[in-house]
């Protein structure tokens, strides 16, 4: 099995705090981490290769610290990894981010005597892959539009909201996709690209092993040149959207707060409970 | 820009037309009537309802494009993607809405790169900005922390999905009129690598996202032993069950039920939270809710910044009493009802 994971550095925002007054986030100082559902992908990708054999490499699209992110990849179990990152590529949205990291995917399954891709010291991929595994949504941007994107522009088979891999063989892999109302049991033809829910797999802790191959491991950088891609396609220029403003929503809420600790003040409470659903025409 | 009229994508079950098309018909009224344009609901599937379809139009569509052939029964992302980009191209629409469902989250960035558009993910508000004709989407961004209002200056159609639930589904007007064409859908387009080959329904969490009312239990409740409790007071409040991050990986519920960062973002009418401490991640898919109620024990909890109402107690103790008296109503009310 030959399998992409492309993942996202994100703020934390486990150790985010709320801001009192505001109701928001306070997110000065806050680190990076791998986008936390891409875990997911990371570590299905991993058990794949561990039961079939064959490499992971993991890409990431960001700017240089994303390197790290690449390498706690590596240390929980990935094989290899590419940095796409150039300042050019900066205020990608979710179609250019889509198209540079299809470009990228493209290079790596290049014929094996692309110069190019030779000198970049990764294994032999030129027979092509076999899947794609992305986490569900980045938790910054929550759009979770970069995958069925990356399918598209490689026109990929694709699965969303991926729960299961139940059997892969003869070129089929079978999976269950959570929906609205259950899960459909789809069989898409290889190669595809899958995103990943939480259900699917329980991500492991890097080792201790992993960890000094972090360190070790070469990671190359690419930027347009070695993606082969247009300059007026990626980055800020690229983007078909443009943010136009960013504000704080109104968490603030009116909000009452009744005790309840004995008997009355419990029926009390129950009461004003219904009230209030009565008063809202929730009931 | 010769892109005129805005689109709404219809959703259909078994040939029934769903709650969503209803909710974005709303949404595209608003728009076309900025535009002073005509709008156009579009639906795939196979045998598709007629009167739902005529319904289309008396919640105001003006124009239905319906494709038919079997294997558009259910979703399916490459025959999908490759009619609604036909149409596309052939009609070339400004704006093409589509719900924030498995579906429309899955279509949407499909076609939206073939189409060369600017696509943006789960909008709660959609506007028109007057000068330009611009589409105006703003959407909660950063687990809800945020809001951000995103255009697409050059790019036509400009496309967006819109958060279930985020607005009332259209009245129907009884008489509207409307033109409902039936196309089939031409077989080069119909190709697909992926093949359903079975479905396990979940009838548990059924429609979790597009509840009204949800009521989500954390790990206030101590033991799987104890969800029974909130089981009833879902059953009189006729709500759906959610669930915190850390009753699920319990195994207390299974995952289909958690809200928040790694689960489902919901935005109910009421949403009770029982035992729950109201991390961030777990905020982060539900503060969008219209009203917030919590019970918890512990008067400094998290949740309580955001609710309405906040019932500061044993869940224990409270619960049962109010599900009683919920109960009580019910049954009044269809006494008084008949
Ligand atoms: C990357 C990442 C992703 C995450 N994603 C999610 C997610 O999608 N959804 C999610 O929910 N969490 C998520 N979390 C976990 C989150 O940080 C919290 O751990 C979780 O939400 C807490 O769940 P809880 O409120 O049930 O438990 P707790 O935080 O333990 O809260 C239990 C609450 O119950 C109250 N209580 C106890 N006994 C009683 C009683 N008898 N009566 C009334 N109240 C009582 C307590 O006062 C407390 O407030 C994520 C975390 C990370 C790091
Ligand atoms: N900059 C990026 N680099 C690598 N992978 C990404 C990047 N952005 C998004 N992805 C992948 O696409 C998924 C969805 O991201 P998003 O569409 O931003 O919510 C993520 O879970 C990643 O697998």
């Amino acid at each position: 099995m030959r399998i992409i994971v492309p993942i996202k550095q994100v703020p934390e925002t486990n150790a985010v705090k709320m801001d009192e007054v505001t109701g928001t986030m306070i997110r000065e100082g806050v680190e990076a981490i791998i986008n936390p559902l891409d875990l997911y992908a990371i570590e299905i990708a991993i058990r794949l290769r561990e039961s079939y054999g064959g490499e992971v490499i993991a890409i990431s699209m960001g700017p240089a610290k994303a390197m790290m992110a690449l390498r706690e990849a590596i240390a929980m179990g990935i094989d290899q990894a590419v940095l796409i990152s150039d300042k050019s590529l900066a205020g990608s949205d979710t179609w250019a981010t889509s198209y540079a990291l299809a470009a990228a995917i493209k290079r790596l399954t290049n014929s094996p005597d692309d110069p190019g891709r030779n000198s970049l010291g990764l294994a032999d991929w030129g027979g092509g892959f076999d899947l794609i595994l992305c986490g569900e949504r980045a938790t910054d941007g929550d759009t979770g539009q970069v995958g069925p994107g990356i399918a598209s522009f490689l026109n990929l088979p694709i699965g969303t909201y991926i729960g299961k891999i139940e059997q892969i063989g003869n070129g089929i892999c079978r999976v269950h996709r959570l929906i609205e109302d259950g899960y459909e049991i789809l069989e898409l033809h290889l190669p595809a690209l899958l995103t990943v829910v939480k259900e699917i797999a329980n991500p492991r802790l890097p080792t201790l092993r992993g960890k000094q191959k972090a360190k070790k491991v070469q990671i190359p950088i690419w930027g347009p040149d070695q993606l082969q891609v247009q300059a007026n396609q990626v980055g800020l220029q690229g983007s078909p959207t443009r943010v136009v403003k960013i504000f704080r929503p109104k968490v603030a809420r009116q909000g009452q707060k009744v005790l309840a600790t004995d008997e009355r003040t419990i029926s009390e409470a129950a009461d004003h409970l219904v009230k209030f659903l009565q008063q809202k025409d929730m009931l | 820009m010769d892109y005129r009229g805005v689109w709404i994508l219809a959703e259909q079950s078994s040939g029934r037309v769903q709650r969503i098309s209803y909710e974005l018909l709303t949404r595209g009224r608003e728009l076309a009537e900025k535009r002073n344009t005509e709008l156009t609901a579009v639906i795939f599937g196979h045998e598709i309802n007629q009167d739902d379809l005529q319904e289309l139009i008396e919640r105001g569509a003006d124009l239905v494009l319906a494709m038919e052939a079997p294997i558009l029964k259910h979703f399916l992302p490459e025959p999908y993607a490759a009619c609604l980009f036909h149409l596309i191209g052939g009609y070339k629409p400004e704006i093409v809405i589509a719900g924030a469902t498995s579906t429309g989250r899955t279509l949407m960035p499909y076609v939206a790169i073939r189409a060369n558009a600017g696509l943006t993910a789960d909008c709660t508000v959609l506007d028109i900005e007057e000068e330009t004709g611009n589409l105006l989407q703003t959407r909660p961004a950063i687990g809800g922390n945020i809001m951000a209002t995103i255009k697409t200056p050059k790019h036509r159609p400009q496309m967006a999905t819109v958060r279930p639930r985020s607005t009332k589904p259209a009245p129907r007007q009884p008489g509207r009129k409307g033109q409902i064409i039936r196309l089939p859908a031409p077989d080069e387009l119909l190709g697909s690598r992926v093949k359903r080959v079975g479905f396990v329904p979940n009838p548990d969490v059924h429609g979790l996202a597009e509840a009204d009312v949800i009521v989500a239990v954390g790990r206030g409740i101590k033991k799987k032993e104890n969800i029974p409790l909130i089981h009833k007071l879902v059953d009189a409040l006729d709500a759906a069950l959610g669930a915190t991050r850390d009753v699920v990986d319990r195994g207390w519920l299974s995952y289909p039920h958690q809200i928040g960062l790694s689960g489902k973002t919901v935005t109910p009418k009421l949403y009770i939270g029982v035992g729950v401490s109201g991390s961030i991640q777990h905020l982060a898919g539900m503060q969008t809710s219209e009203i917030i109620v919590a019970i918890n024990i512990d008067p400094e909890s998290q949740i309580f910044r955001v609710a309405n109402l906040s019932i500061v107690g044993n869940l224990f103790e409270i619960v049962p009493v109010l599900t009683e008296k919920l109960l009580q109503i019910r049954s009044e009310k269809r006494m008084s009802e008949t």
